[in-house]
């Protein structure tokens, strides 16, 4: 067995442990320094197993060589590994952030990024429902501790509404697990695909409230429309490398949403086929015009940069709720390119919160930025790139969606909102870029400069939009293979068991 | 057997939603508990319930699934974790916001709550 699979799980794990050790942290320095070279090593690995992944092997590995059915499996496929590579980047731009001294405003700051990190790893990489549960806790359990890192009232009355929400959506993926394991019998979902097209009529029904209860935990992780609520207020307020890890999260859930919609209830799934589809598309359009809604009305950037956080999962969920091949690789390729933008934006805020005095990063009139040239050459792409202007990747990604939604019924609703949506973005990025860089008074003061590694980590995440935009060729061939694999999965899921070594 | 458990399961499920929708933390703590309790005793029971079984392995006897125990011991831990979690937060936020509502600040007309 290909022991490289469990890497991503493993390494987050014994470099947040190393991190506990009372020598390693008492002392900030070797901390930076570990969590650093601990990120860099996790990407190394996470393109290891993309590299594995491209050349079409899936990498199954059987958790203490039970074999699959009975017991827990890793997969690692094109899809998975994608969003592990995606994770490695975000921890090290977010670590390389932080280590310019917001890692010290509270204790065990590398140590929870290392455990969410490792969450977030496993739930790509698991091949088990109930494990993927135990993973969204860890990232979760992780997440409600960055939330509240520094402190501070803001922070503890969102992290009240995020921590109740998301108990209470946990108490509702152990219903929908209870049920499904009724029905079906089985936690591995490439055998919940198999027991699904034999299922007798009478537990039909039953499956498919767990189904749809499955999925509204799902929704509720990723943001779509009736559960969104919650995620400008939390994003908001949280520290700025804490969410700049946070844009992954909202792709955990429509990763779930992915695999499970095309595995379990793809297209052989008999009576319960597509199940949801229908409600995902309506509901996708809906988060659009609410996300619109608030993407005109943000009051500071970092509301603008949660509010098109949600336009993205908006975005995403109609391609992926109009499910076609070609629409869920357009996806795909939106989503990477959303959640390095998105993560940017956020910093961006971040560092023009630091340098504003008592404005912080509220889009009004205030002191003039310590150094306005090149925050704003950095807010200048990112605003090109998030509203979906060419010739950066935000445009080759709706682009594709808009092509990809091509029937004439569906075309009417969603290249409507999706192009409203980028318009609103754009007068918003305008409304709020010219207020911030333009309308300032004062001299700056600078001494309020931001580090410089600080500008690196936020040129790492932004460089991916030139980049992903030269190489859209081979990364939508990329994404087009992933779908393929997918849809081959969902024929035949016994190719994603894992056997365990034969001695 | 089955009618008393699923009562007991629907009971449950019944009060904790209801104090999970309260205003003050302590009530929603609570519920969020109680709502835990359902669901371990709901993925107890999916695994169908025997009685008299056998308690692991005896040959006559009928064995019940040990999926869902090893499921729901997970599900306890997890869960007495994030409860935990939840109590300190609550008391966090107590301190934090000066009052124990949910929204970090009391409604306008709060007479009959006070």
């Amino acid at each position: 067995m290909n022991h490289l699979i469990t890497l991503p799980i493993i390494l987050p794990l014994l470099l947040a442990t190393l991190q506990l050790l009372p020598v390693i942290e008492k002392n900030i320095e070797r901390q930076r320094i570990i969590s650093i070279a601990g990120s860099i090593c996790l990407l190394i690995v996470s393109v290891a197993l993309l590299i594995s992944a491209a050349s079409n092997n899936v990498t199954l590995y059987a958790l203490g060589n039970w074999d699959a059915p009975f017991g827990i499996q890793l997969v690692g496929d094109r899809l998975s590994s994608m969003m592990v590579l995606l994770t490695s980047i975000l921890l090290l731009a977010a670590n390389l952030y932080a280590s310019a001294g917001d890692d010290n405003q509270g204790r065990y700051f590398y140590p929870l990024m290392m455990f969410q990190a490792m969450g977030i790893n496993g739930a790509f990489l698991t091949g088990d429902i109930f494990n993927l549960f135990v993973f969204f806790e860890i990232l979760l359990i992780a997440s409600y501790s960055l939330l509240i890192h520094g402190g501070g009232k803001h922070k503890t009355s969102a992290a009240v509404h995020y921590v109740f929400l998301n108990l209470v959506g946990s108490a509702i993926f152990l219903f929908a697990l209870g049920i499904i394991y009724g029905t079906l019998g089985t936690l591995n979902m490439a055998d919940m695909a198999l027991r699904v097209r034999e299922l007798n009529e009478s537990e039909v029904q039953l499956t498919k409230i767990g189904g749809m209860m499955l999925l509204s935990v799902f929704a509720l992780k990723a943001a779509l429309l009736p559960l969104q609520f919650w995620l400008p207020r939390t994003y908001a307020s949280a520290p700025g490398p804490v969410v700049a890890l946070f844009a992954i999260m909202t792709k955990v859930g429509i990763y779930s949403i992915i695999r499970i919609q095309n595995l379990v209830f793809g297209d052989s799934a008999g009576d319960l086929a597509d199940l949801g589809q229908d409600w995902i598309w309506v509901l996708a359009l809906g988060t659009l015009v609410m996300a619109t809604l608030g993407v005109i009305s943000a009051p500071s950037v970092k509301r603008l940069a949660a509010h098109l956080v949600i336009l993205s999962v908006g975005t995403l969920l109609v391609a992926v709720g109009f499910g076609t091949q070609n629409s869920l690789s357009a996806a795909l390729y939106y989503a990477v390119h959303s959640t390095l933008a998105g993560a940017a934006f956020f910093l961006i805020g971040d560092i023009i919160a630091e340098q504003r005095e008592r404005s912080f990063d509220r889009i009004v009139a205030g002191r003039s930025l310590a150094q306005p040239m090149s925050i704003g050459i950095l807010f200048f792409v990112a605003a090109i790139t998030l509203v979906g202007m060419p010739p950066l990747s935000g445009f080759i990604g709706k682009f594709l969606i808009m092509k990809s939604i091509d029937t004439s019924s569906t075309l009417v609703w969603a290249w409507p909102l999706l192009l409203i949506g980028s318009l609103a973005a754009l007068v918003a990025f305008s409304r709020a870029g010219s207020t911030l860089f333009w309308r300032s008074n004062g001299k700056p003061d600078s001494s309020k400069a931001s580090a410089t590694r600080k500008f690196i980590a936020v040129g790492i995440l932004l460089s991916a939009a030139p980049l992903m935009s030269l190489f859209a060729g081979p990364i939508t061939e990329y994404t087009d293979t992933t779908v393929q694999q997918l849809l081959v999965f969902e024929q035949d899921p016994t190719q994603i068991m894992a056997k365990g070594v034969q001695r | 057997m089955e009618l008393l458990i699923s009562l007991i399961i629907g009971l449950l499920t019944a009060v904790g939603v209801f104090l999970v929708l309260r205003g003050r933390t302590f009530p929603v703590v609570l519920g969020l508990t109680v709502l835990s309790y359902a669901v371990n005793l709901f993925i107890f029971s999916a695994g169908r319930l025997v009685i008299d079984g056998a308690a692991v392995l005896k040959s006559g006897l009928a064995t019940p699934d040990p999926v869902p125990q090893a499921l729901v011991l997970t599900a306890i831990v997890i869960g007495f974790a994030m409860t935990a979690f939840a109590v300190i937060l609550a008391i966090r936020a107590r301190a934090d916001l000066g009052n124990d509502h949910v929204d970090g600040r009391l409604p306008e007309q709060s007479g009959e709550q006070k």
